[in-house]
């Protein structure tokens, strides 16, 4: 069993198929892309493959240590040109395989027009825990 | 009595249900709820048969269960009579839940979560925190899985290979938790051994007790792992590693090898050095030889040609590294190690960072980097 990060871009990630940002949807295709959300994490949930998943909000800021005895530095809000993580989900899956496919099922959340965004994933493997037996 | 001790009677009492005709999904839940309730009963009532009790409350539980199920759904049973309480079942029905819950229909995750709560009396929760997930995924892995497995005959033979392979997942997975899942592959390997006189269940609790005689030398107080050639071989539990030798040489007695005897060979060697030193790599490339031959596996490749550059010298085992895929996991860190031994360090250190950005786990990169950084402090002079 391996977990994986799923992560959604706002930027910095290719542009996707169905490139249509989510103000200019209609009513309807937002309600139904929150229920595809919706229905892919509880579908996940059935399968005992789900661990965590949380959206971002876009405000946020750099910080940093600016020395003993001195509150942190920080720099915000986000340039425009900053790539920015939209939300995440985590998923404990027996393969690379089955991660790439549910990513991909992801991918195809109904965005304008009803069509599938086809919108870009990042996946990421999480570093697993040293095996017992090493000779 | 222990938790464990509890633990080991579940495998008899829930084949005692499946055997009077219990579903085994239904079956599996009454036998919970029968462990909660002897934890409750029996600080200050203790039953003179703790197995005959468990059967009867999981059986009674089993019908309640049954029944309201029926209630619900209209479904038939194949039960609903109490029968009177029946002899302990034979250990062949043990056997035959092990086969069940590492039923080759199921994916290795969800045999393992089946394994540790049907065979081994492990809650739902303790397996979701020992693998890290919510509990109601877990809770789902396991209930998916036994339903996957519910029209699984019980009677015919299953296969020991893959009883084995879940055992080695729970206990080489190095995760955490409360449950010490080292220690409950060696409860259910011992118990195995008591059902089935199969060379290999012999061999894999050897392998077993042999590399955990090992763990209070394997990592350092702060968690870092301490490699093999490093370890204080003061800390190695003897007693383990006197009972591993004792059960391995009584399988390789019976000249039936498999993989595990020859990797629990390969440690029990390991164990018989005083000193890193005094290793018998000539003995070891040979099991790693007899592994190659069994398994042909490439990562056995890989740690034969590690063997080969301590038995015959590093410029030998970078020879045997030079037949094997690059892309191996541990290849670039095994090349590295041999480059070091080799003397060309300069190489060492790069191939080290390389092996560290491919580092599967935070504690084999740590490792690596550092090394890379020890090796490259001396590259510029900085120690001596």
């Amino acid at each position: 069993m391996a977990k994986y990060l799923f992560l959604k871009h706002y930027r910095g990630a290719p542009a996707a198929v169905n490139d249509v940002p989510m103000d200019q949807w209609a009513p309807g295709e937002i309600e139904a892309h929150i229920q595809y959300m919706e229905d892919f994490a509880a579908g996940l949930k059935d399968t005992g493959e789900y661990v965590d998943s949380q959206a971002l909000a876009k405000e946020g800021a750099w910080v940093r240590s600016d020395g003993e005895g001195k509150p942190p530095v920080t720099d915000g809000p986000f340039a425009e040109t900053k790539d920015l993580i939209a939300g995440f989900m985590i998923i404990d899956v027996d393969s690379y395989e089955r991660a790439v496919e549910l990513a991909g099922e992801l991918s195809a959340a109904p965005g304008a027009g009803g069509r599938p965004i086809h919108e870009w994933l990042e996946v990421r493997p999480f570093m697993g825990s040293p095996t017992t037996v090493t000779d | 009595m222990d938790e464990a001790e509890l633990r080991d009677l579940i495998p008899g009492v829930l084949a005692a249900l499946v055997h009077r005709g219990a579903d085994f999904a239904t079956a599996e839940d009454a036998v919970q709820e029968a462990l909660i309730r002897a934890v409750e009963a029996w600080p200050t009532q203790r039953p003179d048969d703790l197995k005959g009790w468990l059967i009867t409350t999981a059986w009674r539980r089993f019908l309640d269960l049954a029944r309201a199920d029926v209630a619900r759904r209209r479904r038939e049973i194949r039960v609903y009579t109490e029968p009177p309480p029946g002899p302990s079942t034979q250990t062949d029905d043990t056997l035959q839940l092990y086969f069940l819950c590492a039923h080759p229909s199921l994916a290795p995750a969800s045999a393992v979560a089946l394994t540790l709560r049907a065979v081994g009396g492990l809650t739902t929760r303790q397996i979701a925190q020992a693998y890290l997930v919510p509990d109601a995924t877990m809770a789902q892995r396991i209930s998916r899985a036994k339903r996957t497995v519910s029209d699984a005959r019980l009677d015919r033979p299953g296969d020991l290979r893959t009883v084995l392979r879940v055992l080695y997942l729970v206990f080489n997975e190095g995760y955490g938790g409360d449950v010490d899942l080292a220690a409950e592959a060696i409860r259910l390997a011992r118990q195995l051994t008591a059902t089935t006189d199969d060379v290999e269940v012999a061999g894999l609790l050897a392998l077993f007790l042999l590399h955990h005689a090992r763990r209070p030398a394997r990592t350092r107080a702060d968690g870092r792992l301490v490699p093999l050639a490093d370890q204080d071989r003061g800390l190695w539990q003897r007693d383990l590693i006197a009972e591993g030798v004792a059960v391995l040489q009584a399988a390789l007695a019976r000249d039936r090898l498999g993989e595990y005897q020859a990797q629990a060979a390969i440690a029990a060697l390991h164990a018989d050095a005083q000193t890193a030193d005094e290793t018998d790599w000539v003995q070891i490339v040979e099991w790693y030889d007899e592994l190659v031959a069994l398994t042909n596996s490439p990562v056995v490749q890989l740690n034969r040609a590690v063997a080969v550059g301590q038995a015959d010298g590093p410029q030998a085992g970078l020879a045997a590294l030079a037949d094997l895929d690059p892309t191996l996991p541990r290849y670039l860190a095994s090349s590295a190690y041999l480059h070091e031994r080799a003397g060309d360090i300069a190489t060492a250190a790069t191939l080290y960072v390389d092996a560290a950005a491919q580092a599967q786990n935070v504690a084999e990169r740590n490792h690596l980097t550092l090394q890379a950084a020890t090796l490259r402090q001396r590259l510029s002079g900085g120690e001596f």
